[in-house]
């Protein structure tokens, strides 16, 4: 069994591995519908998306690992920490639920890394710039197919209309989570690394609300409930999730295809 | 799908032409389920250009297209079996014609 990795406390690590764990979490859930899908194509568009992300959370998890004194690799990174040191929000990580609810948190948060990567192409580290400019494609095409998705299901049947306001009541409280700024964002803006989460929070509801707008879909009002991925500390879904993702790393230690 | 009750409850099927490169001619490289065009480009770019095969799509429903009758292809095709005289192979290329 292969021990856990041990993380140094360095702002620009954490930084990165809440962009690279949210990708890789959402990719992992994205995963599951490969032979799930509704329909044969659209099986195949989420198996895409999340190879995109995987793609996305390689290019973070390695400039993370450079971060490190013990210099991890993205797979060190990705299968051999524990729970705690997963910085993803915590949206990512819910269970994949129906289509309705696969679609709404495609869109919130392909938007949410859309906006990012946007901002991170001006980034003051060339790597993570460079891996912006290319994952701003694939966002932005995520975004998109997201978007044409909850318009269909928005304005489809009775029942596709009840799930997608399910979806909402459900995602709506993890929204508030991917704008809360703290010193890791600070230090970002301070050294140039990239934005603040809290500088995404207008143009996130200004891009969400164009699409519900499509459909007439309220925004809901705003909680008070906050949850705390990006802190480390995950809902009750997290550790199954990291168990079906480790478990072979953690039996046959370096294993590759 | 013509038939009412089929287009109900089955999307209609859109024939997939893929161009690898500018230049290049459309081809067919085949068929999928979507609701209507934008839904079907959408898939036909998921399903068909994955390993960089495309730099431009057309879609068409299936049933938009008139195809040739099996039946009838002995009466199409079969009279220019002996016609070899339609190939332009009878001619010298000069030698400044290159890739014909």
């Amino acid at each position: 069994m292969q021990a856990s990795i041990q993380l140094p406390d360095d702002p620009k690590l954490r930084y990165l591995l809440r962009i690279g764990d949210t990708c890789l979490i959402l990719a992992q859930r994205l995963g599951e519908w490969c032979g799930h899908g509704p329909i044969i194509e659209e099986d195949i568009a989420l198996s895409n998306m999340a190879l995109d992300l995987i793609g996305q959370a390689r290019g973070v998890l390695t400039l993370a690992g450079d971060q490190c004194p013990q210099d991890y690799d993205e797979d060190q990174l990705a299968f051999l920490r524990e729970e705690r040191d997963y910085l993803n929000a915590t949206m990512a990580e819910l269970p994949r639920g129906d289509f309705a609810f696969t679609v709404l948190r495609n869109l919130m948060l392909a938007t949410w890394l859309k906006l990012s990567w946007e901002r991170l192409r001006e980034s003051q580290d060339s790597e993570l710039a460079a891996i912006a400019a290319k994952a701003l494609k694939e966002a932005r095409y995520h975004q998109q197919h997201a978007a044409d998705w909850l318009v269909r299901l928005g304005d489809g049947t009775a029942e596709s209309r009840r799930r997608v306001e399910a979806a909402l009541a459900q995602l709506w409280p993890y929204a508030a989570e991917l704008f809360e700024a703290d010193a890791v964002d600070a230090a970002a803006v301070a050294s140039g690394l990239g934005p603040s989460v809290a500088q995404l929070r207008e143009p996130w509801l200004a891009e969400i609300s164009a699409v519900f707008g499509e459909v007439n879909l309220p925004l809901p009002a705003e909680g008070r409930f906050r949850s705390t991925g990006r802190q480390g500390v995950h809902s009750e879904h997290m550790g199954y999730i990291l168990a079906e993702m480790q478990h072979l790393q953690r039996a046959f230690p370096g294993g590759a295809w | 799908m013509s038939n009412d009750q089929a287009t109900k409850t089955e999307w209609p099927l859109w024939e997939v032409f893929v161009r690898t490169k500018a230049g290049l001619d459309h081809k067919h490289c085949g068929s999928l389920h979507a609701a209507d065009p934008k839904m079907a480009l959408q898939m036909a770019r998921e399903v068909y250009t994955r390993r960089q095969e495309g730099s431009s799509i057309w879609v068409v429903r299936s049933d938009q297209i008139i195809a040739s009758d099996p039946g009838d292809k002995d009466m199409f095709f079969d009279p220019m079996e002996d016609k070899v005289y339609r190939h332009p192979t009878f001619y010298k290329l000069p030698d400044a014609v290159d890739h014909m």
